[in-house]
């Protein structure tokens, strides 16, 4: 059974159907299952009205789930939408950033997933469709760990609400062995506002270094106020990350790094201010 | 129901309407391949890692392998073989693509092509982020931004199609490569073939049981055949070197490494696209296993093979002079124990083929590097007369080694005899990855003395190589190695030894090599700490002890001509000068980024080790004056079929243009070897070169010309012969022609004169060996111990450059892979089965790199060539090593030099 869906009333009613797998841009659905035929009926997401595209709205910005990697580059966003654009074009490759989309990175849950950094500093909350209704939650509890989230059976992540976009810049800064097609061995995500020279407002969040990608509240509040940022991370700002030990790094070596990493990209931020 | 599975997909497909009717979910690659006869779009992982099935959607460069086909309703798709015909940028490309040699084995000039062609319409990215979709194995890049680069700039004047020795020309090959044309392993089967798919162990080490294997076959519906070692009637074993057979074609009670085969199914295409390999009755209990050298050779490690106690498959053995005498004696003295991984070929094209039976004859389709070397085996395991039995290459999409052992070739044809019809299969890329050959892990201690003149005073080497289940290649690789060890240096004191160690690893055998990339890192990177004790240059400390003719190898072999390493550190001198200014200028600005250079030299003795092989080219002139060329040295992208017709024309004295070419069909071809141990330029060559004279000598006589200047060119019915002004015809009208239709033919066989090693490995190993030595530059950033290769110079000596592009090709390329030795690739069995765990170089690691050819004529190469597949990547990785070791002080001792071990590295130093 293959649904493909031109409403979201139609799509929510599809989307009951027993063992439901949700295709959108086929970047981590067709991997995950080898080099077999999908099992089980498949909802396409790709078509239903709504679910592709940026807009602002009268509260923010508003990212369709089923919109690319590639229609996010193109969209006219603020600058602190960099951080959240600059990861965007290390997705993989051009061929991925097409395809991919925003609903199916959040939804793969990968702990190195390349928006969630950045979608965690700009106050990210999904919408989450189904047929008894919508519900809307902050990021930080759609992503529950590794390969896991809030979403129910019967619900599809619609879109991305982006609340706040008061001035700002972003960064993103990732770590990979090779220059494309490279899973982060650690990535960071910056928002920073600038007033008179020193820091106003800071958002840090840390990716790859933890089952979920997640923002370091300490490091955020040292940093307002700061004009520079250099040897200001420590240890101790960096204590809720879990770090692991796999083919891509040592965990000792992705604790070392981040503090480099995200001086970096807010450097990169007050470059700019 | 409006939403249900849509019965008919309607598109465009390279401008055509078409219809489909995919099953729910199918992906867009499988419907262009198998429904719409888009051939040309190429599946290297299924998973979005290489891009080859790059297509354009509505002018988007996507995946074809992550895409349903449903969501292409409506909309454009476009392939390399439509816009090749229609895309003026397209065509651009195709030119510049043969221009460059950017098509080497082809496989991913697909997908890399479409990437261009998208970046070439509108032009709003950078080249390397347009093209970094798209992994190539083969040039190392460099080629293909050259090429997209001069289609962006309007073309450029073509390289010549045609001409003689020493001439950059086109390859023969290119044109079906760049127009999406060639036809792969997995490119010749029908539609509708029947697919056979491999059961394999889940564990390094399992016994297993079937359960009913019959009943299996008869109650699911859509198995047409189930195979396993009670259906071999011959024997139930090969291996490339016949003293050393021991791998079974089906595992029986015990499997020895995770992906070995016990059994294999045989379905309808419909039912295989679904099948799940987890429903064959199969149960498995795992046992204890050994993964590495050490484990595996203590006393109560599980045995892998009867006959090699302690699991020592083999070892090789050199020694001259005294080695620990003479280090003991030594003013200075440096000692290191160096490890190596795994490292995957990952080429591109998994492996793939189609097999028949006709009249009782089996003929298996295929990729190979060794087409008769398979037909040895097949004749074997079938059990069956040689006669009965065809193996008709396809296009390689990338070898390196490991497409010289047989892969699926013995279960397309057991599945062809036993289902008496056609079947095909294309291994996965994670059953191409568990189940193929690797490249050695090594654990090499080495020490090297010198006296205080800088005068290498002994050289002791122990390497363990990790040979994985099987024997494979690692016979060689123990062989090799201590033949190789000293590098091409004057080492009057030495011993070298080498030992094969088997393990519940995949097989190790054969990758571009043979175990001497490992050893050159432990011995180039310990000359550079020697020469830092010595307070000499390294090129300097080099050059002081490099091998010159007339002073004996390590094996005790004499060259009196021939020996070119000295020619290739002189061409390196100036570039070193530079780089040593380049870099202390860097590094005097301070900051996170430290440049370093460094450099490496190596050696490689081509063909076979001390044993014969062979390689005939036949030849001969239809009655129509068409000249035909056996050509039956596996072109594996490297230019084979380019280079041997090249030489081929030379001693024949007529142009590359006219000649036509027949591959390495066993049914038509003689033997031309195997491709590997960089012997086709070689011995091939040689064998070429005979021929063409013997073909020229036939003619010649025939006219009574007795000049070395004419030159022979077919006209209609008859040859022309052009001596100076005098023109002669030689009519080839009426002549008898012989069963193949030639009027006049010849056929010749070319053998390096080797003679064997005696107890300490001396004697005449090779006819030849080629040399070279690169110099790296690279930054550091020392924050995440990252390494940003900045450019490489490359000296080769190449004796004679057949044709100087394909040359630069093979260097480039190699230094690619030494590159992902050095910096990247490591494969864990069980681990990084896959190409995002298993990380090769992207177009955007590779720097630009300067090819410095070195012609230092050989007496036994055709012409004075000499083999180069396997020398460039020697070289490359203790090149990088020294580079970083320079730029940031530190002592590397194990590769890959991934950020982590770097920044461990640096760390270490900083405490020391």
């Amino acid at each position: 059974m293959y649904f493909q869906p031109t409403t979201l009333d139609q799509a929510v009613q599809d989307a009951q159907a027993e063992g439901l797998r949700i295709l959108a841009g086929g970047t981590d659905f067709y991997p995950t299952n080898g080099d077999r035929l999908p099992e089980g009926p498949i909802l396409d997401v790709t078509r239903i009205d709504g679910m592709s595209g940026v807009t602002q709205t009268p509260d923010g910005w508003r990212i369709g789930g089923a919109t690319s990697w590639s229609d996010v580059l193109r969209a006219d966003l603020p600058a602190a939408f960099d951080g959240l654009k600059a990861a965007g074009r290390e997705v993989g490759s051009i061929q991925i950033q097409n395809a991919g989309t925003i609903a199916g990175n959040l939804c793969n849950a990968s702990p190195a997933a390349d928006s969630v950094p950045p979608l965690l500093t700009l106050g990210a909350m999904v919408e989450l469709y189904s047929a008894s209704g919508k519900r809307l939650l902050p990021l930080e509890e759609f992503i529950l760990g590794v390969r896991k989230t809030a979403l129910r059976s019967g619900e599809i992540l619609t879109a991305v609400h982006i609340p706040e976009t008061a001035g700002g810049w972003g960064a993103f800064t990732k770590l990979g062995s090779r220059k494309y097609l490279v899973i982060s061995i650690a990535m960071v995500a910056v928002l920073i506002d600038v007033h008179d020279g020193v820091i106003s407002k800071a958002r840090v969040a840390v990716g790859a270094c933890s089952p979920v990608a997640q923002r370091l509240p300490e490091l955020e509040a040292a940093l307002t106020g700061r004009g520079d940022v250099a040897g200001l991370v420590t240890p101790a700002h960096l204590a809720a990350l879990s770090p692991i030990d796999d083919v891509r790094g040592s965990a000792q070596y992705r604790l070392e790094v981040v503090a480099p990493m995200i001086e970096e990209a807010v450097e990169r931020c007050l470059e700019r201010a | 129901m409006k939403d249900a599975a849509p019965e008919g997909i309607a598109f465009t497909l390279n401008n055509k309407p078409v219809q489909a009717s995919p099953t729910a979910g199918e992906r867009l690659s499988a419907t262009l391949r198998e429904s719409l006869g888009a051939r040309d779009v190429k599946i290297g992982c299924n998973a979005g890692d290489c891009g080859a099935c790059t297509v354009l959607v509505d002018g988007a460069p996507v995946c074809a392998c992550l895409m349903s086909t449903a969501q292409a309703e409506g909309r454009h798709v476009e392939t390399l073989s439509g816009l090749v015909q229609t895309d003026k940028n397209t065509q651009a490309l195709a030119e510049a693509f043969q221009n460059h040699g950017a098509a080497q084995c082809g496989i991913c000039t697909p997908g890399m092509m479409v990437s261009a062609t998208a970046y070439l319409r509108d032009k709003n990215s950078s080249m390397e982020d347009a093209l970094g979709g798209v992994l190539c194995r083969c040039t190392g890049y460099r080629k293909i931004l050259d090429a997209v680069a001069e289609a962006a700039a309007g073309g450029a004047e073509p390289l010549a199609k045609f001409g003689g020795m020493g001439q950059s020309i086109r390859r023969l090959d290119g044109v079906p490569k760049v127009e999406g044309r060639e036809a792969f392993g997995d490119d010749v089967a029908p539609p509708d073939t029947p697919v056979v798919h491999v059961i394999r162990a889940p564990f390094p080490r399992a016994s297993f049981e079937f359960g009913d294997l019959e009943g299996f076959r008869t109650h699911t519906n859509g198995v047409l055949a189930v195979l396993s070692a009670a259906d071999i009637k011959g024997r139930n074993c090969f291996g490339v070197i016949p003293p050393f057979a021991d791998q079974p074609v089906f595992a029986v009670a015990e499997t020895r490494f995770r992906g070995e085969a016990v059994a294999a199914v045989v379905g309808t295409p419909e039912f295989m696209a679904r099948f799940d390999p987890a429903e064959f009755p199969v149960i498995w209990q795992e046992l204890p296993s050994v993964m590495d050298c050490d484990t595996a050779m203590e006393p109560d490690a599980p045995q892998l093979h009867s006959g090699r106690s302690g699991n020592v498959m083999t070892g090789g053995f050199v020694q001259c002079g005294d080695a620990d005498r003479a280090l003991d004696a030594a003013a200075h003295r440096v000692t290191g124990s160096f490890s190596t991984g795994f490292v995957e070929h990952a080429y591109i094209e998994p492996e793939a083929g189609f097999a028949t039976v006709t009249d009782g004859r089996v003929e298996i389709h295929g990729c190979t590097q060794a087409p008769v070397m398979d037909l040895d085996s097949m004749e074997e395991i079938l059990g069956m007369d040689r006669s009965r039995i065809r193996i008709v290459p396809t296009a390689v999409g990338g070898g390196f080694g490991s497409k010289l052992d047989i892969s699926m070739q013995p279960y397309l044809a057991l599945a062809a005899l036993k289902v008496n019809g056609p079947v095909r299969m294309a291994y996965s890329r994670a059953e191409s990855m568990q189940s193929t050959t690797k490249r050695h892990p090594a654990e090499i201690r080495l020490t090297i003395g010198a006296d205080p003149s800088g005068r290498l005073q002994g050289f002791r080497f122990d390497g363990l190589f990790n040979t994985g289940a099987y024997a494979s290649w690692g016979p060689t690789v123990a062989n090799r190695v201590p033949v190789h060890a000293s590098g091409p240096y004057q080492i009057p004191d030495y011993r070298a030894e080498a030992k094969g160690i088997h393990t519940h690893c995949p097989p190790a055998g054969a990758f571009r090599g043979f175990g001497v990339p490992q050893a050159a890192i432990a011995q180039e990177v310990l000359f550079d700490e020697l020469a830092a004790k010595l307070d000499l240059d390294p090129l300097e400390f080099r050059e002081i002890n490099a091998l010159e003719n007339g002073v004996p190898t390590v094996c005790g072999q004499v060259f009196e001509q021939g020996v070119g390493i000295k020619a290739c550190f002189k061409a390196l001198r100036g570039p070193w000068a530079d780089a040593l200014a380049e870099v202390a200028t860097f590094n005097a600005k301070g900051g996170h980024m430290r440049r370093g250079v460094g450099i490496a030299a190596g050696w490689y003795g081509c063909g076979n080790t001390s044993l014969p092989n062979p390689s005939t080219i036949k030849s001969g002139v239809r009655e129509d004056g068409t000249i035909m060329l056996h050509q039956g040295a596996m072109d594996i992208g490297q230019g084979a079929n380019t280079v041997i017709s090249q030489i081929f024309a030379q001693a024949l004295g007529c142009d590359v243009k006219y000649l036509r070419l027949i591959g390495a069909d066993t049914d038509v071809t003689p033997d031309a070897g195997k491709t590997s141990a960089s012997r086709q330029t070689f011995v091939s060559g040689n064998a070429a070169r005979l021929s063409g004279l013997a073909l020229r000598a036939e003619i010649l006589r025939r006219c009574n010309v007795d000049s070395a200047a004419a030159v022979i060119e077919p006209m209609g019915g008859a040859l022309i012969v052009r001596d100076g002004a005098a023109r002669h015809e030689v009519s080839l009208e009426g002549l008898p022609a012989d069963k193949d239709g030639y009027v006049l033919r010849a056929e010749e066989s070319y053998d390096p004169p080797t003679r064997p090693l005696d107890k300490d490995g001396q004697g005449v190993p090779y006819a030849q060996f080629g040399y070279a030595a690169h110099l790296a530059v690279v930054d550091v950033d020392t924050r995440y111990g990252t390494v940003h290769p900045v450019r490489f110079v490359a000296a080769h000596d190449v004796g004679h450059a057949v044709n100087p592009m394909l040359v630069e090709g093979q260097v480039h390329g190699g230094i690619a892979q030494g590159l992902g030795m050095a910096l990247m690739e490591e494969f864990i069995p069980g681990r990084t089965e896959n190409l995002h765990d298993y990380l090769i170089p992207t177009i955007g690691d590779i720097p630009p790199i300067e090819t410095l050819i070195i012609e230092e004529p050989d007496a036994h190469g055709p012409y004075g060539a000499k083999g180069l597949g396997e020398h460039v990547l020697i070289p490359t990785a203790p090149a990088l090593i020294n580079a970083i070791n320079r730029a940031v002080g530190v002592q590397l001792r194990q590769v890959p030099v991934t950020p982590s071990r770097l920044k461990a590295a640096m760390k270490e130093a900083r405490h020391d």
